[in-house]
């Protein structure tokens, strides 16, 4: 199956749902439940500066880009 | 220099970002409307006794909800703390309502705020949960008869002068 | 400040029609993203490894202004010595310094940030100019973090010693990003790019090997990508966090690449927070890559960094809280180091005949202070 029949797929499926009377989906986990989750040792990306320079290094010795979440890999020079 | 024909993984992001934001979007609808009346609870105070909402009655009460770790919630309380010595006498009393799992946090962050209002410790979210709240800090402003009359949802930098402003309306 | 909030209004009611449509409420009005916190940092970065040499300071500044905008001011310098494998066995050992400074703007409203960001990097034979707008929206009753970014970025590329060499090149990267809250203990986040690049994306310096003879590389002046991640991270208590995430890579020139990280985290005390991690990459190499090309292509080349190899990584980072309190300032200083060793399949060092490989050493000391 291609992607773009996948991603149909998928759009009539949230079409189909939205139309149907599917209990509407609550947020399970609450605001006061949150508090492990606003630890920084839970935090994606902590350091900006020190990942920057490490997606740098990995930009420029690896052939992969890309989707680390990391913003702004570097200059892109060779 | 020609456009680059990167029209397809675009298209499919679009097409996959916006289905996963319409499955996902939506909030919670709160159990708490303004005019019911307030549910009672009972809860330990960061001092030692017990404090009851219904012992309250014939009080303005303002219960606030939060916690150590949410930022905003911290922002607050020094103008929660202003409030509460401004009005006191009048008869306005306003309990901190802390969801920690960890109270001694708590009473370390109340102390080291300068708060002199009472904090009451829910660790185990009975009372966050009796109020369903879908927001951190959440305010429930409660008049003397026991009804809910105004919530506040969530703290930006002048709500305090929202809050004021409720507070006298409900104290006269 | 008025285009903004009209954008931003039209951001929103799209939002509203798309909820509306399918009989669900639009994001909460009252609740708020926070704006990043003030703070200061500075970096020691040192790369050492396949003879080159890379290291310098780096420096961050963020202020905000009247509680509506973060501003944010970077810098980054990296001196690097270059002996690396191609440089010493086709030109010679060469030493040049890069500078880079950003310049960033956040501005929350309600449930979103907006950043909008420029970067400049300047070294002897290579200028890049870089802009970028990211959009950051809390949903479902802040249970689910949508992303949008794209960054544009336009490069001057020149060779040294050759005033009539000049060329350009320009890239296009765009971000979706999600973060998803699954328990109250568990986290996952989704990563989707799509990059591509246009004109000049080779080395002026760097040869490729055909029939045994060293001639100048020929790259496609075209490339698109396409990148999707997936990582979790979960807090296991008093033992503390773990997180595990996967990468696929793919793009025109037919490199393939996967990606697997893996880390632990644990606080010791009040004061010390240490984390462990370890990576493992693999790639295979561009269509028109080859160590030795044995026939004639329209396309060659012979950087390693395009061809078939794999790296593993493992490192170690230390974080000691030299001050802390509460809500005011926190002051930390970093230490990292990591080690990772490269293996390639068919890229071979051309005084041994030997396939090549080397070791990689990593270092960063770092001093943030957020207050």
């Amino acid at each position: 199956m291609t992607m773009s029949r996948a991603l149909a797929c998928a759009a009539l499926l949230g079409a189909l749902l939205a139309g149907c009377s599917v209990p509407k989906l609550e947020p399970w986990v609450k605001p006061y439940e949150r508090e492990r989750l606003a630890d920084p040792i839970m935090k994606l990306s902590r350091d900006s500066l020190p990942d920057k320079h490490v997606e740098h290094v990995r930009d420029v010795r690896e052939g992969a880009r890309g989707a680390t979440g990391v913003q702004g890999g570097g200059c892109g020079c060779n | 220099m020609k456009t680059p024909s990167i029209a397809r993984p675009v298209s499919a992001l679009r097409i996959v970002a916006s289905i996963a934001f319409a499955v996902l979007a939506g909030t919670a609808s709160s159990a708490i409307a303004p005019s019911a009346q307030a549910p009672d609870f009972s809860l330990h105070a960061m001092s030692g006794p017990n404090m009851r909402l219904q012992d309250q009655r014939g009080r303005v009460v303002m219960v606030n909800f939060w916690a150590t770790w949410c930022a905003p919630c911290r922002q607050e309380m020094p103008q929660l703390n202003r409030l509460y010595q401004k009005y006191r006498s009048s008869g306005f009393v306003l309990l901190g309502v802390n969801v920690d799992d960890d109270p001694s946090k708590a009473a370390e962050v109340a102390t080291k705020l300068g708060v002199t209002f009472p904090v009451l410790l829910d660790a185990d979210k009975r009372v966050s949960k009796l109020y369903d709240l879908n927001t951190m800090p959440s305010t429930v402003i409660i008049d003397r008869d026991g009804k809910v009359r105004y919530v506040h949802r969530g703290y930006l930098a002048g709500y305090e002068d929202n809050y004021e402003k409720q507070i006298r309306e409900l104290l006269k | 400040m008025a285009a903004t909030r009209a954008a931003i209004g039209l951001w929103h009611r799209l939002l509203a029609l798309i909820g509306s449509l399918l009989g669900v409420l639009a994001p909460g009005a009252s609740r708020a993203v926070d704006l990043p916190g003030d703070k200061a940092e500075a970096l020691v970065h040192s790369y050492i490894g396949g003879g080159v040499n890379a290291y310098g300071p780096a420096f961050l500044v963020r202020k905000s202004i009247m509680d509506k905008v973060s501003l944010s001011g970077t810098y980054y310098m990296d001196a690097v010595s270059n002996a690396s494998i191609d440089v010493v066995t086709t030109a010679s050992k060469y030493k040049e310094t890069r500078h880079e400074f950003g310049l960033s703007a956040d501005y929350v409203y309600r449930d979103a940030q907006i950043t909008l960001g420029a970067m400049t990097s300047h070294e002897p034979d290579y200028t890049a100019n870089t802009g970028n707008i990211d959009v950051t929206q809390e949903v479902f009753g802040g249970m689910t973090t949508v992303a949008f970014g794209f960054t544009k970025a336009s490069d001057k590329v020149g060779k040294k010693n050759s005033p009539e060499f000049s060329d350009h090149a320009h890239h296009w990267q765009y971000r979706f990003g999600l973060t998803q809250v699954l328990t109250p203990r568990w986290l996952m986040s989704l990563n989707f790019d799509a990059l591509s690049d246009d004109g000049y994306l080779g080395s002026p310096y760097r040869s490729a090997r055909v029939f045994g003879a060293f001639v100048p590389e020929r790259n496609p002046r075209t490339r698109n990508s396409r990148a999707a991640k997936i990582k979790f991270v979960g807090d296991l208590g008093s033992f503390g966090a773990v997180n595990l995430g996967y990468r696929y890579y793919t793009d025109t020139w037919d490199i393939k690449a996967h990606t697997v990280d893996g880390g632990w985290s644990r606080y010791f005390g009040e004061k010390w927070l240490a984390d462990v991690f370890a990576r493992y990459y693999t790639q295979t190499h561009a269509n028109f890559y080859s160590d030795n090309a044995l026939t004639e292509t329209v396309y060659v080349s012979r950087n390693r960094q395009l061809s078939t190899f794999n790296d593993y990584g493992v490192g170690a980072r230390l974080s000691y809280n030299v001050r802390r309190v509460p809500g005011r300032y926190d002051v930390k200083l970093i230490g990292t180091y990591e080690y990772t060793t490269y293996r390639f399949k068919d890229f071979t060092d051309v005084r041994t005949g030997e396939l090549y490989g080397y070791g990689a050493n990593l270092f960063q000391v770092y001093l943030s202070a957020t207050y």
